[in-house]
């Protein structure tokens, strides 16, 4: 199984839930912070992402970033 | 159409209209049939792939000037006509196509309004064509021959203007207009120095390396003040630049008519033969009837006592010749409509009539 | 260990914010649209027509030569562009108003001459710049300002399947239905953009890509429930898959 992480480009987020619906892992939840739009942006907040991008590909704000994780590579 | 530059030649109105914008580049018509203007669609049907253009007839007039929105951002030489109805239905994309800066040409072969009204020939445009036609503050460069001759001249250079201007620029015409037939010659204008379309046009991404919009949305209102602002300016060009009108005889007249395109030409008639028995009239001819030439009505001769208007409408230029007349001396007006012109005879008479002579 | 990324914003897509709603499906939708530009590397001689609608500012998110057409129109703003410029790639992005209510002339016409032209139809059964009144793809029964008791066939007719209607012309090369509503069918509609901008290039026929796609704020739902809502009432009626495929 891959590995992986997201970040979320906050000030981009709108809060839409649907990365979060979205992830296999439920690796992905809506924060408590306050972006300057007023929105809660979404983060990841927990270990388990296999990097499968669902939630990039659903984030009409191109605000999600996925990395794969090698941890094998040098 | 195989006769040389400088040949003249005997052709139908549309037609030779047609031809002139081929002679003047344009290569690309997207247009759709009306009463009275249907030659001209046909004739560039067989013309433009002679000449390696692209005739497309549209689904309607809507689509038409549709097309001619996305033609003319590409720079390249392109043409729509229609008659009033058809005129109509272009009003929105008129505005467009002046709101995003654009040059076409649009050729309108009026006929009687309103709605359905005729097949028959009219002036009854004229508001509709030197107000914009369309919504918000724009106005087209608005050309009225006389006939066939200086229809293919205007037409020639009325590639020239929208280009220059990069706004629509109308040929205003009439069914007798389109319908005649006389003797014309295709001649160059004298050239004109214009802008570079490689610098705003769609299609020199690569080039500029900038793309184009072609838009007309400006939701900040300041935004929209100042292209407005900028539309504005150009007008004012247009109004000191472009200002053209015949003088006949009208040095010392007693009387002055006011008429356009074929009206003119009844006009001229009557004046002729009126004339000839020793009355002093005579005729101030607006061919560009916006920018309209106020100045040799706001300047009529000491001698002049009396104006009449004559138009194949219930009186449209007469605002705008009442506009430069001032209170200095009487505006008349002589009209027929339902495609009817008036007469000589009728001209005539109604001169007598204002002079008791 | 060694750290790939692996999902980035596709150069033609400026990089603003948008100003759709929240959970609104147009955001995918346009970068469908820009990872093909990317892919096929036509960005410099691609115009794009946008529609009046929300995504009016399409011209603001893709960065392409744009028009900015009047109402339903930007098919044939598109036709006369792509015939007096046959070598650029020409694509119209419009909704179910703008393409299926005042448009329905152009592009059934476009359609018809078969330009070549790839027309992407956004259908989220609703009009949603002007606050969520009745479009010709609303469903029956679903409510919308100006049919607040939901839509009834007696009145108001039934909704329109555009892309079944559109395949019944014999000029159209690549007719097909997709959603951008949820992931798992994000892909078929990245690769349907694709054949359809492809179709354009080989010279095939006129490209025509319907999208199912939520308006969560004027269906009166959240983004995730949208995405359920469309999956259990629209796709029933309005079915994914290729409608025309070319030869």
């Amino acid at each position: 199984m891959p590995k992986g992480r997201i970040t979320v480009i906050e000030d981009r987020c709108k809060s839409c839930g649907l990365c979060v619906a979205a992830c296999p892992k439920s690796v992905l939840r809506i924060s408590d912070r306050i972006n300057d739009k007023g929105y809660r942006p979404a983060e990841q907040f927990a270990e388990g992402c296999i990097a499968c991008r669902m939630c990039a590909l659903t984030c009409p704000d191109v605000a999600i970033e996925v990395f794969r994780i090698d941890e094998d590579a040098r | 159409m195989n006769a040389a530059m400088s040949e003249r030649v005997l052709m139908k109105g549309n037609e030779a209209l047609a031809e002139a914008a081929i002679r003047a580049g344009c290569r690309y018509f997207f247009g759709y049939p009306i009463t009275p203007q249907n030659e001209i669609p046909e004739y560039m049907s067989r013309r433009l792939p002679e000449v390696g253009g692209v005739y497309l007839q549209a689904e309607s007039e809507v689509a038409a000037i549709n097309m001619i929105f996305g033609g003319a951002g590409t720079g390249e030489r392109v043409m729509t006509s229609s008659s009033s109805p058809g005129i109509s239905l272009m009003s929105e994309g008129i505005s467009y196509i002046a709101g995003a800066e654009l040059p076409c040409v649009l050729m309108n072969i009026v006929r009687g309004g309103p709605g359905l009204g005729s097949i028959l020939p009219a002036q009854s445009d004229y508001f509709q064509a030197t107000r914009g036609g369309g919504h918000g503050d724009y106005r087209l460069l608005v050309l009225a021959p006389s006939t066939l001759q200086e229809g293919v001249d205007l037409t020639m250079l009325a590639f020239d203007l929208a280009e220059k201007y990069k706004n629509p620029v109308m040929i205003l015409g009439d069914g007798f207009m389109g319908q005649m037939m006389e003797a014309v010659e295709f001649r160059t204008p004298e050239p004109m120095d214009l802008p570079d379309k490689r610098d705003w046009a769609v299609g020199y991404m690569e080039r500029r390396g900038t793309r184009a919009l072609v838009k007309s949305l400006y939701l900040d209102p300041e935004e929209l003040e100042r292209h407005n602002m900028k539309l504005q300016a150009k007008y004012r060009e247009m109004e000191k630049n472009e200002v053209r009108y015949e003088s006949y005889r009208t040095d010392d007249a007693e009387i002055v008519l006011a008429a356009y395109g074929t009206t003119a030409r009844i006009a001229r008639s009557a004046i002729n033969e009126l004339r000839r028995e020793g009355l002093r009239v005579g005729m101030i001819r607006p061919i560009s009837v916006y920018p309209f030439p106020y100045a040799p009505f706001e300047n009529l001769p000491g001698s002049v006592k009396n104006v009449l208007v004559v138009e194949m409408s219930c009186g449209q230029m007469i605002d705008d010749v009442r506009i430069g007349v001032g209170r200095t001396v009487p505006v008349h007006f002589c009209g027929r409509v339902g495609g009817i012109a008036p007469s000589v005879d009728e001209i005539e008479a109604r001169i007598r009539e204002i002079t008791g002579k | 260990m060694k750290e790939t990324k692996i999902f980035e914003r596709p150069k033609s897509m400026s990089d603003v914010p948008t100003h759709y709603c929240p959970g609104c499906t147009h955001g995918i939708a346009h970068r469908l649209v820009a990872e093909v530009i990317d892919e096929l590397g036509i960005q410099k001689k691609t115009f794009g027509v946008a529609p009046v609608g929300c995504s009016v500012f399409l011209y603001n998110y893709i960065d392409t030569d744009m028009y900015e057409a009047a109402h339903g129109r930007a098919p044939a703003v598109a036709s006369a562009v792509k015939r007096i410029r046959p070598d650029m790639v020409g694509f119209t992005y419009q909704g179910d108003g703008d393409l299926a209510s005042i448009g329905m002339a152009e592009i059934v016409h476009a359609a018809n001459r078969g330009e070549l032209i790839t027309v992407i139809f956004i259908n989220n059964a609703i009009y949603g710049m002007t606050g969520g009144q009745m479009a010709p793809t609303t469903l029956l029964q679903q409510k919308a300002t100006t049919c607040p008791l939901g839509r009834d066939p007696g009145v108001n007719g039934y909704p329109m399947r555009v892309a079944e209607l559109l395949a019944t012309l014999a000029a159209p090369a690549y007719i097909t239905r997709v959603s951008v509503a949820k992931p798992k069918y994000v892909g078929k509609a990245a690769a349907a953009v694709k054949r359809a901008f492809q179709t354009q290039i080989d010279r095939k026929g006129f490209s025509f890509v319907e999208m199912l796609s939520t308006c969560p704020t004027n269906w009166g739902m959240r983004p995730a429930d949208a995405a359920n809502w469309l999956e259990e009432k629209m796709i029933p009626y309005y079915p994914l898959g290729d409608i025309k495929v070319p030869e």
